[in-house]
């Protein structure tokens, strides 16, 4: 999980139904806003997370937390040198991360994280490796095109433009196409 | 259609991709909510189409959605279908939302088998690594089992990047999966020695994961782990090698003596925190498990302690953390070092940081001694006044309580002090914690005897200020105090200076708006103290205060009266009745205290908490028998009406009845007076016999203002004698704190005093005892013995008589620590050290029929059937194998573990002693002996170690060993087959004879057949046939063939293309004098009845002189108790389930039977797969459940020589035959 001033992406590798994970989420969260930077970055676990022998461990970069829960079979200090390896990373990646990239890029940090943790066990320690298979999956990606390929590609840059001008009906050759509503485009 | 094509592909061009749904959220902040909606309907438009490019665009979006905590199971089927696309950018979506929202109650989750199956196989490494990924979010038991060998494969896979997800995946198998454990875990080995890092650290991770739960499993591998740790230079993978042999070390000692020497230069040359901090967790685990001392075993604690306190210093917070974290483990065992660095934690309580005063309270807990604890509170609540959040106040609360109360009040010298802490603590306001102080206050005053009027004196303040009453409205935390107050007061009134006064403030307007449950206490006691008031009174001859008390309640009650809480209302009105009837008396001049002060007679002695679950039912006494047996169910309905109306009549009479005897025992009471005034036998009001005893004591007590330090230095007696002897003296100087210091709450004494008192109380102690020590050893040589004061010094100030709770008798104040049974953990409890059977393969997807279907619990534990009923010799040799092996690998971790330090010096101190005994001893005692060993089985392995290291010098020994070796295994046999009664069965009555689900099929001179029917929950039609075919000839038994004739029911599952004619070939031939087993599979369409097929089996013998063709025809039994499955079920649950009225009912009864109960119930949870719900004494509940999902449940009760079965069933014809099968079993006990 790791948030700002809202939630922006968690990840659960326990199955909750979704009303308590957005309780854990909320829980966590504000546990962890209220604490001062010059304090420890470890929180003993409540009933929530799952009981005494868990631990909230956090880091606080700028804006954003990034928080993990870890049972005792984690070391602690350990696991905030892997926070900093997933920051380190996500900084490669996405070549000086801020946070709009983490906002809008909710998908590619979920792959870098699998490629971090898998499963709820920590997969890969060493940043560069990590870097190289995330590469190596974003090559094999454009080269089938990307999920949003070409012809989206150019629309969303026309999305990105000046919106309000765009017309309600456009006449592309016959076919009439409908723009369901454009406010939500604002 | 190319139009469409087309029309879909600009229609594309304005679907919102992910990034456009984020921005749209953030633009809609006010109608959120309402602007999602409307995407989902989109997206739902966008799942609907064909091109696979916009539903993953969906996906990814419901993916985001989900994450905001919208529900997105609906779309399970589309992910599906988006995994498995061909492209990898689509695959990615579908199995990244897969592992987001599946979980193992998503229904179509078994469809993705072959999908996943595909991508794990697929060329590419992608595919299979984002595969592996998903599924390690989303694995379930069908898709572990199903899957598992191709994960195995997987594990090695050139890919370095493909193996170490598969390694790190198998572990979510495991506990998915318990039975691929073993097949698995050799390969998993290896992979500790994989080249590659990334696969190795997977490697560690998983087996570090798996010994964290089952260590003692793991101990074989210790040798390849040190070797990591040696030779690693991977931080992760030496903290997670050092954080698994902490866990390893309590089980086997002498691997602690070998791993302190590295782990001791690790922390000296070590730069990271993070690894230095596991090193001293483990040492401290090692010093933890060496119990006994070592030479440098001080250095090593040392190390640690200086080492943590360095941390603690240390200005990042995380490390200080940390620090006191590990410190809590060092003061378990050695609180001595960790006691001197006090000052440091003490320290740490003014952190700024909530977690680390926390951390350092808890340390506190441990710190403690009878010389400190005065100090440590006194700190503790300075810090209750200075804490500014109340979670950390509260906390700071609890533990102090935690602190003073611990191991029954160890450490409290001077109970007057805890009394005035506790009531310090009630100026807190705002607290929850008020019942804990309450319940603190009575169980001090209650089971510390010479407290009480000291106690009393407090309450008594407490009632009296009005401060816990005003603040009751606000905050209702902090009033529970007053429910004690008000107790003790009453019932301890006989120590009350002034009951009158008290009284009076218990009867205080104000003390309506207290919560109900403590009014009610309050009306309660107000009456026992009433009757003490009313006593003094009346001793000293005063009517007139008597009647004016009297008045007093007469008037204040009423108050009570009207309260809305019913307890409270129901208490006053009674009790005003009784007043009112007192005051007529007092009017006619009778003295009544007496009989008041009667209602309230008897001492009240604290009971332990599971006292009452202690209390053996009495012998005979069947709680759950009926006292009328039930009406049948028909008729029931019937009556039900009449009988509540029955029930209602005599309720009204009752009603009614009070008001009469009110009178009627007024009336009666006075006849009674009036006899016994006329009688010149009866003794008056005779005062109680301390009364006398007290005012005697208390006129000897000099007057208040006699300084305490005087009186101590003019007596010589020891204190606690003294104390004893005269309890009245104690209390001087709580009437001198009374009078002299001006406190916060007016009346009551601050426990700063009591530190400063105990202090000079402990100094003269000190000079008494060294003035005695003095007289003593004057003549003799004197040893200069330093001023040093040890716990075991300081008397306490009260002798404390700290009265134990009561008990029944006989009853073991054990804590039962019952496990979970739900643990997913247990179930990887597996030894690995045993080499692998031939049944022990991962199933292969080759053939449906190939699949073994056998049920968990029987694979777990391979060939126990078999052995039970004879020993076979193929299982035997296989046993001696076993057991050879094992013993060479105890003998090689041995070998390692005595290598380094030389092996005199391993202090193990049973093996030698024991070994003595047992060589000495004949051969049929050792046996004994060794079954009586095993129960505490890490004791016995490494004994057996041991011995094994000595039998190589004693080879006679290892030969008996070796014989031994048989009957202790068949000891867990009968262990292993007991297991399904563990539930039910308190006590082992006597050894459950061995029993054997295998029973004979056909048998002629050549062969033996027997079978067993195996069913399993996750096939509703269909069971496995288990035939054990046993060579008893000398010839060569080859081609054999099975085959049934089918019935329209049952039928026997054939490879395919085969005709319904043909037979199954046995895929194995028998030499002579082997055995095998093979498996067949039949489906059944119903069950609720037992069906018995013909058959034949075929085969060719061929010896010496020829080969023949030989056939043995037999009689497949198919009972319906085969199709049952055994079921856990709770009590609750089978309550409901017979409740429910849907299940038709049947019974049996046996005669002539003289097996006990509970051999009958095993025999009945083992022949037909029951579970036991419950059982009392000689009638057991028993529940199991048919592969086709019907309940059946039993009421099983023995007599003297018969036992009843009731049963009860969803379906009547499966009852009756289940019944009948039971019966045939029963018939035989």
């Amino acid at each position: 999980m790791k948030r700002e001033e809202k939630i922006l992406y968690h990840n659960f590798y326990m199955p909750k139904p979704e009303e308590i994970q957005q309780q854990i989420v909320r829980e966590t969260f504000h546990l962890v806003l209220k604490r001062d930077d010059n304090i420890c970055n470890f929180l003993e676990g409540g009933s929530l997370i799952g009981g005494a022998d868990y631990k909230l461990i956090y880091r606080h970069y700028a804006t954003l937390y990034f928080v993990f829960c870890v049972d005792s079979s984690e070391s602690e200090l350990g696991i905030l040198d892997l926070i900093q390896v997933f920051v380190e990373t996500l900084d490669k990646c996405f070549e000086n991360v801020c946070e709009l990239d983490l906002i809008f890029h909710m998908d590619k940090v979920h792959y870098i994280l699998q490629e971090v943790v898998m499963g709820g066990m920590v997969l890969e320690t060493n940043m560069n490796e990590i870097v190289a298979q995330i590469e190596a999956q974003n090559r094999l990606e454009k080269s089938e095109g990307g999920l949003s390929a070409a012809p989206a590609r150019a629309v969303s840059a026309v999305k990105n433009m000046n919106l309000p001008e765009i017309p309600r009906n456009i006449n592309i050759g016959d076919l009439n196409i409908k723009v369901p509503n454009l406010s939500q485009f604002v | 259609m190319a139009l469409k094509m087309v029309k879909g592909s600009i229609d594309r061009m304005f679907d919102k991709n992910l990034q456009d749904l984020v921005r749209g959220i953030r633009n809609h902040k006010e109608d959120e909510a309402k602007y999602i909606s409307q995407c989902i309907d989109e997206i739902k438009q966008e799942l609907k189409q064909d091109n696979i490019a916009v539903k993953a665009n969906a996906v990814c979006k419901l993916t985001y959605l989900q994450m905001l905590g919208y529900d997105i199971s609906w779309a399970a089927f589309n992910i599906i279908e988006v995994m498995s696309a061909s492209k990898f950018t689509f695959k990615r979506v579908g199995y990244l939302a897969a592992s987001q929202c599946f979980h193992e109650g998503t229904d179509v989750i078994m469809l993705t088998t072959n999908q996943i199956r595909k991508d794990l196989s697929s060329p590419s490494q992608y595919d299979t690594g984002v595969a592996l990924t998903g599924l390690s979010c989303f694995v379930t038991p069908d898709l572990a089992r199903d899957l598992a060998n191709d994960i195995m494969t997987l594990m090695s896979h050139t890919k370095p990047y493909i193996r170490k997800k598969a390694v790190l995946i198998m572990y979510k198998v495991f506990l998915k999966y318990p039975e691929s454990l073993r097949p698995a875990f050799p390969r998993l080995k290896e992979k500790l020695e994989d080249p590659d890092p990334g696969v190795q650290s997977a490697a560690v991770n998983v087996i570090c994961e798996l010994a964290r739960r089952n260590p003692k499993n793991y101990l074989s591998l210790a040798p390849l782990f040190f070797k990591l740790m040696t030779s690693s230079t991977n931080n992760w993978v030496l903290i997670k090698v050092i954080k698994l042999f902490g866990a390893l070390t309590p089980l086997e000692p002498r691997l602690g003596k070998k791993l302190i020497e590295p782990l001791t230069n690790l922390i000296h040359s070590t730069s990271a925190m993070s690894l230095l901090y596991e090193c001293v967790n483990t040492v401290i685990a090692v010093l933890i498990s060496l119990s006994s001392g070592m030479p440098n075993h001080s250095a090593s604690i040392q190390l640690c302690v200086q080492k943590l306190r360095i941390l603690i210093e240390d200005s990042d917070q995380n490390l200080k953390y940390l620090g006191l974290l590990a410190m809590s483990k060092i003061l378990k065992t050695h609180p001595k070092s960790v006691q001197s660095h006090k000052d440091l934690i003490l320290q740490c309580l003014d952190d700024k940081d909530e977690s680390i005063r926390l951390r350092a309270l808890d340390l506190l807990y441990g710190m403690v001694s009878k010389k400190n604890l005065m100090e440590i509170v006194k700190k503790l609540m300075t810090h209750v006044d200075k804490a500014e959040g109340t979670t950390y106040r509260d906390e700071l609360l609890t533990k102090i309580i935690d602190i003073c109360s611990q191991a029954n009040y160890q450490h409290i010298t001077n109970f007057e002090w805890y009394i005035s802490i506790l009531v310090e603590l009630t100026r807190l306001e705002g607290t929850r914690h008020g019942h804990l102080i309450a319940a603190q206050m009575l169980d001090v005053a209650i089971r510390v005897k010479a407290i009480r009027k000291f106690a009393v004196s407090q309450m008594s303040a407490l009632l009296d200020s009005a401060h816990l009453v005003a603040s009751s409205t606000q905050r209702n935390g902090i009033c529970e105090v007053l429910y004690a107050a008000a107790w003790i007061c009453g019932e301890f009134s006989e120590h009350l200076q002034g009951p009158q006064q008290t009284l009076e403030a218990m009867l205080r307007p104000k003390v309506t708006t207290l919560p109900g449950h403590i009014q009610a206490v309050y009306v309660q006691n107000v009456v026992k103290l009433y009757a003490a008031v009313l006593q003094q009174k009346e001793q000293a001859a005063d009517t007139e205060a008597a009647q004016e008390v009297t008045q007093l309640l007469v008037e204040r009650l009423p108050q009570f009266v009207q309260s809305a809480d019913l307890e409270v209302q129901e208490r006053a009105s009674c009790i005003l009745q009784l007043v009112k009837h007192v005051q007529k008396l007092q009017a006619k001049g009778v003295p009544v205290a007496e009989e008041v002060s009667a209602l309230f007679a008897g001492e009240l002695n604290p009971v332990a908490p599971k006292a009452q679950k202690k209390v053996p039912v009495p012998e005979g006494l069947d709680l759950d028998a009926w006292i009328n047996e039930p009406p049948s169910d028909s008729e029931s309905e019937d009556e039900k009406p009449k009988a509540i109306f029955h029930e209602e009549e005599p309720r009204h009479a009752r009603r009614r009845q009070p008001e009469e005897d009110e009178e009627e025992l007024a009336r009666r009471r006075e006849a009674r007076k009036q006899e016994q005034a006329n009688n010149p036998f009866y003794i008056k009001s005779s005062p109680s016999p301390q009364k006398p005893m007290t005012s005697h004591s208390r006129a000897l007590v000099p007057g208040p203002n006699l300084s305490l330090g005087h009186l101590e230095y003019t007596s010589n007696a020891p204190m606690a004698h003294r104390y004893q002897d005269s309890p009245g003296v104690e209390h001087i100087p709580v009437v001198q704190i009374d009078l002299s210091v001006p406190l916060k709450v007016p009346g009551l004494p601050m426990s700063d005093q009591y530190v400063k008192l105990e202090e000079q109380r402990r100094h003269r102690q000190r000079l008494e005892k060294d003035k005695k020590r003095k007289k003593k050893e004057k003549g003799k040589r004197r040893h200069s013995s330093l001023p040093t004061e040890s716990d075991e010094d300081i008397a306490p100030a009260q002798r404390v008589d700290i009265v134990t709770e009561e008990m029944p008798e006989n009853a073991l104040p054990s804590d039962e620590d019952d496990k979970d049974p739900n643990d997913p953990y247990r179930a990887l409890d597996i030894d690995l050290d045993k080499p692998l059977a031939d049944s022990e393969k991962l199933p292969v997807q080759k053939h449906r029929n190939a699949e073994t279907v056998k049920s968990p619990e029987k694979e777990g534990v391979p060939g126990v059937e078999k052995k039970s009923k004879k020993p076979k010799k193929k299982e035997k040799k296989r046993k001696e194998r076993e057991s050879e092996k094992k013993d060479k690998k105890g003998e090689d971790l041995d070998f390692w573990l005595s290598t380094t330090p030389p092996p005199a010096a391993v202090p193990i101190p049973t093996p030698s002693t024991e070994e003595l005994a047992v060589s000495t001893v004949a051969p049929a005692k050792g046996e004994g002996e060794e079954l009586k060993r095993e129960e505490p089985e890490d004791e016995e392995d490494s004994m057996d170690r041991d011995q094994e290291k000595k039998s190589s010098q004693h080879k006679k020994k290892k030969h008996r060993k070796e014989k031994e070796e048989r009957p202790r295994d068949k000891k867990k046999v009968k262990k292993k087959q007991a297991a399904p009664l563990e539930n039910g069965a308190t006590e082992e009555e006597e050894p459950i004879p061995p029993m054997s689900s295998y029973c004979l099929l056909a048998e002629n001179s050549y062969i033996k057949v027997t079978y067993d029917i195996q069913a399993s929950l996750q096939k509703d039609s269909q069971v496995t046939v288990s035939v054990i075919l046993e060579n008893q000839s000398s010839s060569f038994l080859k081609n054999m063939e099975l085959n049934v004739l089918d019935s329209l029911n049952t039928k026997m599952a054939r490879p395919e293309g085969s005709s319904v004619h043909d037979g199954v070939p046995v895929p194995f031939q028998l030499p002579p004098g082997v055995s095998n087993e093979a498996q067949f599979v039949f489906t059944i369409q119903s069950i609720v009845m037992a069906q018995k097929l013909k058959g034949t089996l075929s085969f060719i013998a061929k010896d010496d002189e020829g080969a023949t063709h030989e056939k043995l025809d037999f009689r497949l039994h198919f009972s319906c108790s085969s199709y049952l499955i055994t079921t856990p079920c709770y009590s609750d649950a089978f309550a409901k389930l017979l409740e429910s009225g849907d299940l038709s009912m049947n019974s049996i009864k046996v005669d002539g039977i003289s097996m006990s109960f509970q051999n009958l119930l095993a025999k009945i949870c083992f022949h037909h797969h029951f579970s036991v719900v419950e059982r009392v004494d000689s009638c057991a509940s028993m529940y199991s459940r048919s592969i086709q999902g019907h309940h059946v449940c039993l009421l099983v009760k023995k007599g003297e020589n018969s036992v009843s079965v009731d049963g009860k069933c969803s379906d009547a014809t499966l009852l009756s035959s289940l019944l009948e099968e039971m019966k045939t079993t029963l018939a035989q006990c």
